[in-house]
């Protein structure tokens, strides 16, 4: 029973398959199409023309044979579930029993705190919410981005090439400076600033403004107020573990697993994807989530591994914690990241200058001294590769290190 | 087994060059280089590389 019909489950299937397991499989997910590639929500989809019904097949990914007769329900919620009598429950009152359980429900995009009307207020998790949002990027509307992290950075670059003024309202000192660092975040703002973006760094949302039962705009925390056409909400995201409770999980930030996926406290029963809270065997210290799209097929490789064994009653394969990355693509910039440039206490560059990104730029993040993580700016990927490398290399010499505490999870935006 | 690369989508990002580096390379240019005749045992590191790909841009043609 795999309960998440996107990224995760999928590949978790396709990895069961892959790892010898023949029997039945049942994917439940509450999205009503085929598993898409979610980066282009926020990238390609926002600046295209195309429609749902041309976007779908470019977007959806390819199912394998192996997995061919694996039953899907679509648009299809678990609702709740007693993980000790192995059942799970539908939405639709259906109740499904199983011997193994993939928890790959992943996250739901946070909204602001507020009564406020939805409309003319906006989020992007899904194709749909993209393609949504896009019929609303007119040139010359007044669009306010709530939260400068990637999906907010990337939502801010379509919505300004379309032509729209553009306001990012930010808690932090600047964009995406929560996962790359003040430094190289530093480097990105008056980039962003140069294409149109306009930023409200170190500010957070007070009252939201309604006229005619629609959100208009918003008032700061310094008093100052921001008319809006269009308000789009990217402020992070939450784990769907509500249809966990109850089962005595540790689910206080996604559901908590050990270092071969196994949601802890549980018997046959993993989690994939961003959901999954494991631990880093190379950087130590707490268990964390890694939002990164590559985490869903990084975790589902170990995760189908260990459920296979576990089903067999046999040994689990040996664990491994899998090496964070990520890309993005701002204002004709790639940042492409390997390893986890939060566990560093230093930042220098390694080629280039960051006084002129263009050139192209290795920031590497170190932890005393060792190499946690290396952000490159605008290098082919060759280059990307030849970090990457230094980076793996340097994780096989970071587990002699004290643990790394990541910070305690705390919200982008204050309410 | 036939390997090939739509390069309207790809995008050089690489990571089939860790997946599968006995068929996929990047030059000294930054540019994917890749094998599109590949013998069936890296059928396995190929299926990685698919997956891996984030603008899903390579494809396996079985022979017919």
């Amino acid at each position: 029973m795999v309960a998440g019909g996107s990224l995760g489950g999928l590949r978790t299937v396709e990895q069961l398959r892959a790892h010898g397991y023949t029997g039945s499989m049942r994917i439940v997910g509450d999205e009503r199409h085929l598993p898409c590639n979610r980066p282009p929500s926020s990238k390609g989809v926002l600046s295209s023309t195309a429609s749902l019904s041309e976007t779908l097949p470019e977007s959806t990914f390819r199912q394998r044979t192996s997995t061919a007769d694996a039953q899907r329900s679509l648009g299809t919620k678990t609702f709740c579930s007693n993980l000790a009598d192995r059942v799970v429950e539908l939405d639709k009152g259906e109740t499904v029993a199983h011997h193994g359980l993939v928890v790959a429900t992943g996250l739901f995009a946070r909204r602001l705190d507020t009564c406020t009307p939805a409309a003319g207020r906006f989020v992007i998790r899904t194709i749909d919410d993209s393609l949504v949002l896009r019929a609303r990027l007119r040139p010359g509307i007044r669009a306010v981005i709530v939260g400068a992290g990637f999906i907010g950075c990337e939502i801010a670059a379509a919505a300004t090439a379309l032509g729209c003024q553009v306001t990012i309202v930010e808690g932090s000192s600047g964009p995406m400076e929560n996962s790359i660092g003040r430094k190289l975040s530093d480097t990105m703002k008056p980039l962003m600033e140069d294409y149109g973006g306009e930023f409200r760094t170190g500010r957070v949302v007070g009252l939201l403004t309604a006229l005619d039962q629609r959100c208009v705009g918003f008032t700061l925390d310094d008093g100052s107020q921001l008319a809006a056409d269009v308000v789009v909400e990217s402020i992070g995201s939450l784990p769907n573990v509500e249809w966990l409770d109850g089962n005595n999980l540790d689910l206080t930030d996604g559901g908590l697993c050990d270092d071969s996926m196994r949601v802890r406290g549980a018997t046959r029963a993993v989690a994939v994807g961003d959901i999954a809270r494991f631990p880093d065997q190379v950087l130590g210290g707490d268990a964390r989530r890694v939002e990164h799209w590559a985490t869903a097929g990084d975790t589902a490789k170990i995760a189908a591994a260990t459920l296979v064994a576990d089903l067999a009653g046999q040994a689990s394969p040996a664990a491994v914690t899998p090496t964070p990355s990520f890309w993005t693509e701002l204002c004709e910039v790639r940042l492409v990241g390997v390893g986890s440039p939060g566990a560093a206490t230093s930042v220098r560059e390694l080629e280039g200058d960051l006084g002129h990104p263009a050139r192209g730029v290795a920031l590497g993040y170190f932890r005393e001294e060792l190499l946690a993580a290396v952000v490159t700016v605008t290098l082919p990927s060759n280059r990307q590769l030849h970090y990457r490398g230094l980076v793996a290399t340097a994780r096989e010499l970071a587990s002699n290190l004290p643990a790394f505490q990541p910070n305690p999870t705390r919200k982008r935006e204050d309410q | 087994m036939k390997v090939y690369v739509d390069r309207n989508l790809c995008d050089n990002h690489g990571q089939c060059a860790i997946s599968a580096p006995a068929v996929f390379r990047i030059n000294s240019e930054g540019i994917l280089e890749y094998e599109d005749d590949v013998d069936g045992s890296l059928r396995n590191d190929v299926e990685d590389a698919i997956d891996v790909c984030p603008v899903q841009a390579i494809f396996i043609r079985d022979d017919e």
